[in-house]
């Protein structure tokens, strides 16, 4: 009986599938922009591989990159400018920092809202009141918050590192909508954000050029450090687990390779 | 339970002997993973699996209780809640990425349980009460992750609830109201949140139940073994302590290694980048798949696209989900083989292989956006799971001339082909 009932529901099934998958399909739609876009570039940090670690130097550059130009649209609001003491800042300029940004607050006499200058404690404040306002600004699209950016696309520093150095002339087949600028590394090859980074556009106090490629990646390495403030601590930890899991290991082996010769001799 | 030749347990000291006449605990633990368990003495790596899905309930129960601390299950909140967790709370890192890895490897180690019990015929009599337990832990294991992938609350949190709870609603005249009882709403938003949290914090519980119960019902029979022949006498096994203490405790340690190198190395490797946004209800992300485990399932489900027999072919990939998962529960009776091990079954063997090949490839196009080749080649490969399991299994075990089996698991009769020195 169970057999009979197994062939029949098995039958169906198959059947279901076998009909549906000789059924003809819709010539697939090409996607236009296909051909245009290119996968995303190749690029090396020092913060890569087991033992990688930021370099300090290429941190404050990139936050430097982010603080003339980036934050114009960008928020980083997940991280506080006392977080800024990985990158090497020592307290007191961390709080020149933060004095720097304008933070919402109330007015303690009359409690309107109003805004006060910046403490270490504070997060990097938002640059739009609100979504509408920030997609209003943008030509509809709204600029994300930077904090999690490296971790939430797929290729992380080289795909960020490819949108900013990326920027091209569209090809002359290529209809680059109103508002729209040409990148052949961003999904469907236009993008909202016009080409933040041009060459020289800041002057890095220890004398690096300041290069598209140059700025693109300290940027890039300042928003990896900015998603994953931890990653350091990450991997030392994780040498030390893995030398001491090693260490346990052998132990182990040696203890079952003992117990296993004992009960075979029995 | 056990064998007679099974070492009694003798309380050693005063205490020992007033505790026993009390709460025999030791004695439980003596005869349940002590040395009062005998064990067959030919079971092979692959019977190091059971230990390691405990280890990983284990790992999870105790970085998702740490967690509990410090999450806030309300929609406003929960993402930033899990971001916090992540930068300020003390290794707050450590016990998400823990979590986060730990809930694949815990399905990694329970699908090469599955995958051995499939091939030395573990299921079969005695073993069907352990064999069905432990399809029930596999179901509860998928609902308690898919509801943990909901907590962070990032696009594919969102983006799969709305999809796997959709799914309800392609049932006839009352899957609407089963989809808003299950959200709790008639959308995924804070009820369904709350909802979520709650019983993602219960079903561990509920698994650990149901593994005592599957660990109980593996007591009564004792192991299967890599020959699928029955012990018959002392010479045949060995006392499970220390003999496979020390074995599992191997397992452990390797096991945790590659655990460590996901966590402290690869620690987003097994996740989707697109949970690191936050969950916008107006913005549906380009595809929408689900964590890496659910992958097969995923394309069975995805693979109907006929309304065959007048039926919507939703309809038929929601039932088609379900049953390629439920089957599991019938396996032991659509394959009454007698003989258990695939060592001795020549043709269920390779039918064992083309099952996981078969298995590989629909992961494979459940990963994929549903296009072409990936939608035909998914057809294909669902039929075929349905093939092996209700048609062929059924088939083979007639008519398939198994190979003579050895006499013991301690004398060999056939050089070569049976008893290896334990393993
Ligand atoms: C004039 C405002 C503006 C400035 C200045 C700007 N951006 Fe943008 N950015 C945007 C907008 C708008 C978008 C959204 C683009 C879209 O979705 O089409 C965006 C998107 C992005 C993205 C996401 C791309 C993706 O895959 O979705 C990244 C990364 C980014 N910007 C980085 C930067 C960095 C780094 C800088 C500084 C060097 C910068 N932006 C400066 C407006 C700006
Ligand atoms: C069967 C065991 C378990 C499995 C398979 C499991 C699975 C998961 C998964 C897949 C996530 C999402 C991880 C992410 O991507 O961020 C998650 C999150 C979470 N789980 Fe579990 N879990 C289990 C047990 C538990 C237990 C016992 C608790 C609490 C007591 C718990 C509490 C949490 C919390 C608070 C979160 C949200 C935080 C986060 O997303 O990191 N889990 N779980």
């Amino acid at each position: 009986m169970i057999r009979l009932i197994s062939f029949g529901v098995g039958a169906i099934f198959t059947l279901a599938l076998l009909i549906a998958a000789f059924l003809p399909r819709e010539a697939a739609v090409e996607d236009p922009a296909a051909k245009f876009h290119k996968p995303h570039m190749h690029v090396e940090f020092a913060h890569q591989g087991i033992f990688g670690t930021y370099d300090r130097a290429q941190l404050q550059r990139g936050f430097q990159v982010y603080k003339e130009v980036c934050a114009a649209c960008h928020s980083l609001h997940r991280v506080a400018f006392r977080n800024l003491a990985d990158l090497g800042y020592n307290e007191a300029e961390i709080k020149a920092i933060a004095k720097g940004y304008d933070v919402p607050s109330i007015d303690d006499k009359t409690g309107d809202a109003s805004t006060r200058p910046g403490l270490p404690s504070d997060r990097f404040p938002l640059v739009y009141p609100n979504d509408v306002a920030a997609k209003a600004a943008n030509n509809g699209k709204a600029p994300p918050d930077l904090s999690l950016i490296v971790k939430a696309r797929e290729g992380h520093e080289a795909y960020i590192y490819s949108v900013l150095a990326g920027y091209e002339t569209a090809p002359a087949e290529f209809q680059v909508p109103e508002g729209g600028n040409f990148n052949p590394y961003f999904p469907g090859n236009v993008i909202a954000m016009p080409k933040p980074l041009s060459d020289d556009q800041v002057t890095y106090g220890d004398g690096t050029k300041a290069t598209v490629e140059q700025m693109s990646k300290d940027v890039t390495a300042f928003l990896t450090w900015a998603a994953e403030p931890h990653m350091e601590a990450r991997k030392r930890i994780g040498i030390g687990v893995l030398m001491f899991l090693s260490v346990f290991f052998i132990v182990a082996v040696n203890s079952y390779r003992k117990i296993k010769a004992a009960v075979n001799s029995h | 339970m056990g064998f007679h030749w099974a070492k009694k347990y003798e309380p050693q000291s005063g205490l020992e002997k007033w505790l026993d006449e009390r709460l025999p605990i030791i004695r439980l633990v003596h005869d349940s993973v002590g040395a009062g368990y005998p064990a067959p003495k030919n079971l092979n790596y692959w019977w190091n699996f059971g230990s390691l899905a405990g280890l990983f309930l284990v790992v999870q129960i105790v970085t998702g209780i740490v967690l509990a601390m410090h999450y806030a299950a309300n929609q406003a909140v929960a993402f930033d809640s899990v971001e916090r967790i992540m930068r300020d709370v003390n290794f707050g890192w450590l016990i998400r990425y823990m979590h986060a890895n730990g809930a694949s490897f815990f399905f990694i180690v329970v699908y090469v349980h599955i995958l051995r019990g499939l091939y030395y015929g573990s299921y079969k009599a005695p073993r069907e009460m352990l064999w069905i337990l432990g399809v029930v832990i596999y179901l509860l294991m998928m609902a308690t992750g898919f509801m943990g992938y909901v907590l962070p609350w990032g696009q594919m949190s969102f983006w799969g609830a709305q999809v796997i709870t959709g799914l309800f609603s392609a049932i006839p005249v009352v899957g609407d109201d089963i989809q808003t009882l299950l959200l709790g709403a008639p959308f995924v938003g804070n009820p369904a949140l709350n909802k979520f949290f709650s019983l993602h914090y219960l079903l561990p519980f509920v698994i650990a139940g149901v593994v005592i119960l599957h660990i109980w019902a593996l007591h009564i029979p004792g192991s299967n073994n890599p020959l699928g022949i029955d012990v018959k006498g002392p010479a045949d096994t060995v006392p499970f302590h220390p003999y496979y203490t020390a074995k599992d405790l191997m397992g452990v340690v390797a096991a945790l290694i590659v655990f460590s190198i996901f966590v402290f190395f690869l620690p987003n490797a097994l996740g989707h980048p697109d949970n690191y946004i936050p969950a916008d209800p107006l913005s549906t992300p380009a595809h929408i798949v689900p964590e890496w485990y659910y992958w097969p399932f995923y394309a069975i489900l995805r693979a109907f696209t006929y309304d065959f027999l007048g039926v919507p072919a939703k309809l038929w990939g929601v039932l088609a989900m379900f049953a390629a998962i439920l089957l599991l529960f019938f396996l032991p009776w659509l394959d009454d083989s007698k003989t258990r091990s695939a060592r001795f079954r020549p043709v269920y063997k390779q039918l064992f292989w083309l099952l996981v090949a078969d298995l590989a490839l629909l992961g494979y196009c459940g990963a994929a956006p549903a296009e072409e080749p990936y939608v035909r080649i998914s057809q294909f490969a669902a039929a075929y799971y349905f093939i092996h399991f209700l048609i062929l299994v059924p088939i083979v075990a007639r008519l398939e001339t198994p190979k003579p089996l050895p006499k013991s698991i301690s004398e060999p009769v056939l050089p070569g082909a049976a008893a290896q020195p334990a393993e």
